[in-house]
């Protein structure tokens, strides 16, 4: 949609805007502010006025500047090109950054998501034709991604940010034969056989967008019942995870919470990593630059950067971006669960998360329950890990979405917020001690799993191969 | 609408020379103006007093009603009606050069040591931008510092940001100033320079410093930004990030190892705390504002080392822990940010132990890609490893011996106390001046491991103990 103007700034506060003279905004919305065009998000709106929390920082910015609204929430992009990519919080690609303004991030810079020239070789599922009908979310056809991953084409699900549809099933009136394209090209176009989506029609090309605020649809969630293969022997014995399974890391600094989730994003069985580096040290993810691109994959003989995806929001990149960093990693790993993967999603670290809550609460005044950490506090939390899950797909296949969350509590003391809420909506804990001394250095008495009596070791004699989709026979929820 | 917005610009422009007269509320270091222009968020302001002198200070919060403005030089003798305002239309940027070393500057980067203004070949904002993480090259130059205890086991590595958590009246500033003096790259001349930034420190502190910088003779590579104890206590909020401005210009542009050393994080802390509670933010921990991580990150994330720049920081904070609480917010945050951290011990300096680096606490994230064969010696990580695990099991010995007294002991676990003895005496314990070499370090670590039964050592490997065990 076009961008339009929706108001002016009226107060500027660190990374909160008020805004005046709004007339057509939507909650949520993608705005861009003054002439830097700073990203930022409709976060509160009343009659004329809205209150925005930018991605960037706001030096500079002054009353009266302009907000351009730019007609669809916050999302991210999704299509082939995702995987050994490294992005900030809101999906911009760092390297393209550099290209574009050096050793430092500039403020206001773009870089599409996804490379725009790039050409993809695309093979249609076979049985498609036109007239052919198909529901959202089913598979279109297939890209080879990486050596190792098949990137499938999903018909966008719509329903999502407005000007797209909602619809339950079409038929199709152009498919494009197999052939080279860019992720801009129309592959396809579906009618929708809903009542009242009369002469409106579904396109869908490589690159879908999807908001990061919104989990992305599934047919039904079946209750998780293999185990995730971390590689590491404490946790596979004592505290197994489940494929579609939640977990927490405690531990105060310097007890190994980073060390355990590069080893888990190493060697566990997922078939996709989605490491998200929030509000951590600049040289940890240079360290995952360097290191994943030259270990090799004992299961597939590739390197382990062909199955990750890396979300960086440092703890010197905005505030408000790491709290959008979170979401756009569960994003992007929901796309690939919807494609029929497993994917394990790293989040490093939570608190930092919580911490950007607390700091955008301050900031609107907000009152403040738990030391100062806003009262919605386990509402996120428990929104973010119930992203996770066993799911049938909208395609019919299976695919899982596990989360392991780091949570850094202030001086280790685990009764703090951030620690409790999350122990409530997590299925296994693995409290980390520094005197064990041992990597990783979970000490059995303070972790739990569970789930452990539901999982079933479904491949006896070793943990080195990877447990297929189909081995699985666990009960429907 | 970019018609309106170029319309926009060239008023805001012309209004930048607009001058305010009287201000609204003053409220410690803070001052309220209102109706005034649109006036940009962290912008510029000069303040003028009625006697003429013009102070600076930033906008902290702008609305249409009214623009919150945080005055460095804090607000004593201004008037309500007399104060006259200016807002520059542009952030706070300070030039740097190359020849700011050798040069004494306050928190703002203005000389205080009577010489002139140097000329600056690049201005800066003050703030920094932060560093693509894709352009940082992992640091893995290990540096000697001479000293045992960090060399041996907790390696400071070439743009590595590791702090000293200390306590009143331990010997940090000397091992600091120890550390700059003796600092280097082995078999590598390299073009090296020193900024320090003091932040609340006693006079006699920053005297320390600079007399120590010129006993060594580098005094001319040394750019010191001294806001001290009796100086405004906002102005500390903005020393680092001056000396940070210059390090990262002799870093990324003139190409020299920048090491920064700034003292006390404690009290930055606190002038944070003391202008947040003003504003009546609402606070976290200790009354400490929420943004304090992110505040924190933003200075001690300007280091490392960046990929096609031959230049380098490495970051040497110092922070007195409040009451040698190491779960006080302050370190507590600190060490979640910084890559490990250098933990002094109150009682290792009431033995006369120096450096007192407590052997458990600290550490050094990055030392494990800067040891080793090709770097320092191929048994550096196995003997590391030992001596921790060793002093560790001391701990638990030394416990049990307050216990049940040192008498009953058995012969085994005495060993180890003799080893911690030994530990603590001869590899952390040395003197002020003396450089040791990291060969001279380790030789001292196997001579401390010797006393330890080979079978009790279990972390290195055979051929390791049959080269070094004992010798």
């Amino acid at each position: 949609m076009k961008e339009r103007l929706i108001g002016r700034v009226r107060r500027v506060n660190g990374p909160v805007i008020e805004a005046e003279g709004i007339t057509d905004a939507m909650m949520l919305e993608l705005v861009r502010v003054s002439d830097a065009r700073l990203i930022g998000e409709i976060v509160k709106l009343s009659t004329g006025k809205a209150i925005i929390q930018v991605y960037e920082d706001t030096t500079g910015v002054a009353p009266g500047n302009n907000i351009y609204g730019a007609g669809m929430p916050l999302s991210v992009e999704l299509g082939p090109g995702l995987i050994g990519t490294i992005y900030d919080g809101i999906q911009r690609p760092l390297e393209d950054l550099a290209a574009i303004s050096g050793t430092f991030i500039q403020r206001g810079i773009q870089a599409p998501s996804l490379n725009r020239d790039k050409k993809w070789e695309f093979t249609p599922t076979p049985h498609l034709a036109v007239g052919e009908k198909v529901t959202p979310g089913s598979i279109l056809g297939t890209v080879q991604e990486t050596e190792r991953i098949e990137h499938r084409i999903l018909i966008p699900p719509g329903g999502a940010g407005s000007g797209t549809i909602a619809w339950t099933h079409g038929v199709i009136t152009e498919i494009a034969p197999a052939g080279t394209y860019t992720v801009d090209e129309i592959l396809a176009s579906i009618q929708p056989l809903d009542a009242g989506t009369e002469g409106q029609s579904i396109t869908a090309a490589m690159a879908q967008r999807w908001p990061i605020r919104t989990p992305r649809p599934v047919a039904q969630r079946l209750s998780p019942g293999i185990p995730l293969i971390t590689g590491q022997r404490v946790i596979d014995t004592l505290f197994p995870l489940a494929k579609g399974g939640t977990v927490a890391i405690p531990g105060g600094f310097g007890t190994g919470k980073t060390m355990t989730q590069h080893a888990i994003a190493k060697w566990c069985d997922a078939d996709i990593i989605v490491y998200i580096g929030c509000g951590e040290r600049g040289n940890e993810m240079t360290d995952v630059l360097t290191e994943f691109p030259r270990l090799i994959d004992p299961r597939t003989g590739t390197s382990l950067m062909e199955r990750t995806v890396l979300i960086a929001n440092t703890s010197n990149m905005p505030v408000s971006a790491r709290e959008a960093s979170i979401y756009t990693g569960a994003t992007l790993a929901e796309y690939y669960r919807d494609q029929g993967y497993h994917v394990a999603v790293m989040a490093d670290s939570t608190s930092r998360w919580a911490e950007a809550l607390r700091e955008l609460s301050g900031r609107m005044e907000e009152m403040p329950a738990e030391e100062g950490f806003p009262a919605y506090l386990p509402t996120r939390v428990a929104e973010f890990y119930e992203r996770a899950g066993y799911m049938q797909t909208l395609a019919g296949s299976e695919g899982s979405m596990s989360i392991i969350g780091a949570v850094s509590p202030p001086g280790g003391d685990f009764s703090e917020p951030v620690t409790q809420h999350t122990k409530r909506f997590v299925r296994c804990f693995w409290g980390l001690d520094q005197l064990t001394g041992q990597c990783p250095p979970t000490r059995p008495p303070s972790g739990w799993t569970v789930i452990r009596n539901i999982l079933r070791m479904s491949k006896p004699g070793g943990t080195n191969g990877p447990v297929t989709a189909g081995s699985r026979t666990g009960r429907r929820s | 609408m970019s018609g309106l917005n170029k319309l926009y610009n060239q008023q805001k422009a012309l209004l930048s020379g607009r001058e305010y007269i009287g201000i609204d509320n003053i409220d410690g270091p803070i001052i309220m103006v209102r109706n005034t222009h649109p006036v940009g968020y962290r912008d510029l302001v000069e303040c003028v007093d009625a006697g003429g002198r013009v102070r600076m200070g930033i906008v902290l919060d702008t609305s249409v009603d009214a623009v919150a403005v945080q005055i460095f030089e804090g607000t004593s003798g201004l008037t309500l009606p007399g104060t006259r305002i200016r807002f520059r239309g542009e952030p706070l940027t300070i030039d740097v050069t190359e020849r700011m070393l050798g040069r004494v500057f306050n928190g703002l980067g203005k000389p205080i040591d009577g010489g002139p203004v140097p000329l600056g070949s690049a201005e800066m904002d003050v703030n920094g931008l932060p560093i693509n993480p894709t352009e940082r090259i992992y640091p893995r130059d290990f540096i000697q510092t001479g000293i045992s205890a960090i060399d041996g086991i907790n390696t400071l590595i070439r743009g590595q940001k590791l702090p000293i958590f200390s306590g009143n009246g331990l010997p940090h500033n000397q091992l600091a100033a120890q550390i700059a003096r003796q600092a280097k790259i082995r078999g590598e001349a390299s073009d090296f320079a020193v900024v320090f930034a003091a932040m609340g420190v006693k006079h006699d502190v920053a005297r320390y410093f600079i007399d120590s910088f010129e006993e060594s003779g580098v005094l001319e590579n040394v750019a010191l930004f001294l806001s001290l104890a009796d100086d405004p206590s906002i102005e500390r909020t903005l020393t680092p990030r001056t000396a940070l401005t210059l390090a990262e210009h002799l870093a990324y542009t003139c190409g020299k190892h920048v090491l920064f050393i700034m003292t006390d994080m404690a009290n930055y802390c606190e002038s944070l705390r003391e202008i947040s509670t003003l504003r009546g933010e609402i606070p976290s921990r200790k009354g400490y504002p929420g943004y304090l991580y992110s505040d924190l990150a933003e200075l001690y994330e300007r280091s490392g080392m960046i990929r096609g720049k031959s230049g380098s920081i490495t970051q040497l904070p110092i922070l007195t822990m409040p009451n040698d609480d190491i779960s006080h917010p302050i370190p507590d945050l600190t060490g979640y940010i910084t890559e490990g951290q250098i933990v002094f011990d109150r009682d290792l300096h009431s033995r006369g132990i120096y450096p007192p680096v407590a052997g458990l606490p600290s550490l050094s994230r990055l030392m494990k890609d800067g040891i080793g064969e090709g770097m320092t010696r191929g048994d550096h990580p196995h003997l590391a490893s030992q001596l921790f695990a060793s002093y560790s099991y001391v701990q638990d010995v030394r416990s049990l011996a307050s216990v049940i007294g040192e008498e009953e002991l058995t012969s085994f676990d005495k060993q180890y106390m003799e080893f911690g003895q030994e530990f603590e005496q001869k590899f952390i314990n040395q003197r002020r001046d003396e450089d040791r070499t990291i060969e001279q370090t380790l030789e001292i670590g196997w001579h401390c491991l010797s006393i330890l039964p080979p079978e009790e050592l279990t972390r290195l490997t055979e051929e390791e103990i049959d080269t070094y065990y004992g010798r």
